[in-house]
């Protein structure tokens, strides 16, 4: 989210599927701003024939788009400089993934979107979730259809307010059955194909989390560290998270790992752990000193890893593992803690707490298992 | 049962090996992987005391960023590299495993020889329809890789350490990949 006060507000009206209702709620708002006394237009439509947003779109102004010729074919745009030049204090713009047709200023859309607000112009947008680039690919494997137009998901969490527009998969197919959607002739394919009950479910799922986790980024914008929610101290040691500011909805895991070979495998049995589940993923190593060549090494290996997987890698410095994990696990609101096997005590750590217990005294309530090394399973005496 | 310091003697071999032990570079490809090709470099990891680096390739679609999360890709990725692991401690071999992006399997490959430290790369050829690197990829390894290549020709009745292309991603809990390992 921008902090120039001189750019314009962009709230995104975010969907699971087309036909949901967000280009008619987009228009019913800007309709709403309208009748509060704000110069509204809208810059770019894309009704798809249907009645019930062309009729809500009556009353607003239109800003005329433009025509651009390619390969002798005329496609309609939204016009930019019109917009810019007619200068509302509102404009509604449609779909945001679009691509420009080529000719055009900006290849996408969402940099047409971008140049309006730093007009200072306020703008209304609309997207589905599956054009989202991080959740393109999962997408496509739930629903086996991948959309070509995608934006990155930067440009909605940078958005200033974003508005899911949530409906139950049975009451989008019977929008889809009562004409609202596509034409007669298209709607038994789109029943069997894409609008599914299975698919609706995976993608209302995947739209609730991406607007859960953007609340989330929201309340802790910088990656967590130091911007934990407030915990309040309970008599008896128990731990309770402040009820104003409601924090870990669901599971969240932390692997505690060293920059060494074996620690792959930790972060991959947590990841398993976590697509269990269906939880975040961090991994945590607490450095004692900047890394050295072999360490920095490791670290690559790590993070290649951790990115593939959507894990989150975190360096923290200091000396005590144990609080430095109790602090993170804090802030990130960590439900399950993995550790490798501890290696052999032996000499003064003999005398040290062992890390297990240690985290198990200063992170009550929260899991914790250690990952056994599998490769040393033939070794064992059984 | 072994005594402590035996176990801890193992670790600190192990660790040792790594550190400073040759390194052979083992690339290869989804979905299935030669179990051929992966014990002979686990035999040539074994002679040479070496560090064995089993690298999984991931080509990234177009549309989509190079350094985007790849929630398929990394099923099967991570099914792999444990099944690796399990057989390299088999072998007596660490393992130091990676993971490379690219726009295609080349791509991948090239980014993953520039990547690592590395004395010997040892690749499959696919070949008969075992799993493997087409002749142009091994081609091009051989012109342009520095360090000793050998390259494999896995046989026709290969086992495979096969994972399921075909299997979708689920938001459920995830399915084991079949690992065929007899």
């Amino acid at each position: 989210m921008s902090d120039d006060p001189s750019r314009g507000h962009h709230k995104v009206f975010l969907g699971m599927a087309a036909g949901v209702g967000k280009t008619y709620r987009m228009l019913q708002e800007g309709r709403a701003e309208l009748e509060a006394g704000r110069d509204v237009v809208i810059g770019y439509l894309e009704p798809h024939g249907r009645a019930e947003t062309t009729a809500q779109a009556a009353g607003l102004e239109v800003v005329p788009r433009r025509e651009v010729t390619y390969r002798d074919t005329v496609l309609p745009e939204m016009d930019l400089d019109a917009i810019l030049s007619r200068a509302p204090e509102l404009c509604l713009i449609d779909e945001l993934a679009h691509t420009n047709a080529p000719g055009v200023e900006h290849e996408k859309r969402y940099q047409d979107v971008d140049t309006v607000l730093d007009a200072g112009i306020d703008v209304f947008s609309t997207v589905n979730v599956q054009h989202l680039e991080s959740l393109s690919d999962q997408i496509a494997d739930l629903t086996g259809t991948r959309v070509r137009e995608t934006l990155p998901d930067g440009v909605v969490a940078g958005a200033s307010e974003v508005m899911l527009l949530d409906i139950t998969p049975e009451a989008l197919r019977e929008r889809l059955r009562a004409g609202k959607i596509y034409p007669a002739e298209r709607i038994e394919t789109a029943l069997a194909n894409f609008f599914t009950p299975a698919n609706l479910t995976a993608l209302r799922e995947v739209s609730l989390r991406q607007v859960a986790e953007g609340i989330e980024a929201r309340r802790n914008p910088h990656g967590t560290i130091g911007q934990g929610p407030p915990v309040q101290p309970r008599a008896g040691g128990e731990r309770v998270l402040d009820t104003a500011a409601p924090w870990a909805i669901g599971e969240r895991l932390l692997a505690l790992v060293t920059p060494r070979a074996e620690s792959q495998r930790i972060v991959r049995r947590a990841w398993r752990s976590a697509q269990r589940l269906g939880a975040e993923l961090d991994v945590l190593w607490v450095a004692a000193d900047e890394p050295d060549a072999e360490q920095s090494e490791q670290l690559v290996a790590l993070r290649k890893l951790c990115s593939v997987l959507g894990a989150h890698l975190l360096i923290e410095y200091g000396d005590d593992v144990a609080a430095v994990a109790q602090r993170v696990a804090r802030e990130r609101g960590t439900t399950y803690v993995l550790i490798g096997t501890p290696a052999p005590r032996s000499g003064l750590r003999r005398a040290r707490t062992p890390l297990p217990d240690r985290l198990l005294r200063l992170l009550p309530g929260v899991d914790l298992r250690i990952v056994a090394d599998r490769s040393r399973r033939e070794e064992d005496p059984r | 049962m072994k005594p402590p310091w035996r176990d801890a003697k193992a670790i600190a071999d192990r660790d040792r090996a790594a550190g400073d032990a040759p390194r052979i570079l083992f690339p290869f490809l989804a979905p299935a992987l030669s179990r051929r090709a992966l014990d002979a470099a686990l035999r040539l990891a074994r002679a040479d005391r070496a560090v064995l680096i089993p690298a999984f390739l991931a080509p990234v679609p177009r549309w989509l960023p190079l350094d985007c999360p790849l929630p398929r890709q990394a099923t099967a990725a991570v099914a792999t590299q444990e099944a690796i692991e399990q057989r390299a401690a088999g072998f007596g071999v660490p393992v130091d495993a990676r993971l490379e992006r690219g726009r295609t399997a080349r791509h991948a490959l090239m980014r993953a020889i520039e990547c690592e430290r590395y004395d010997r790369i040892v690749v499959a050829a696919a070949a008969a329809g075992a799993p493997g690197f087409a002749p142009e990829d091994v081609a091009w390894l051989l012109a342009h890789a520095p360090g000793e290549i050998v390259v494999v020709r896995p046989d026709r009745d290969d086992d495979l350490l096969e994972l399921d292309d075909d299997e979708p991603e689920t938001r459920g809990p995830t399915v084991a990949m079949p690992v065929a390992f007899s």
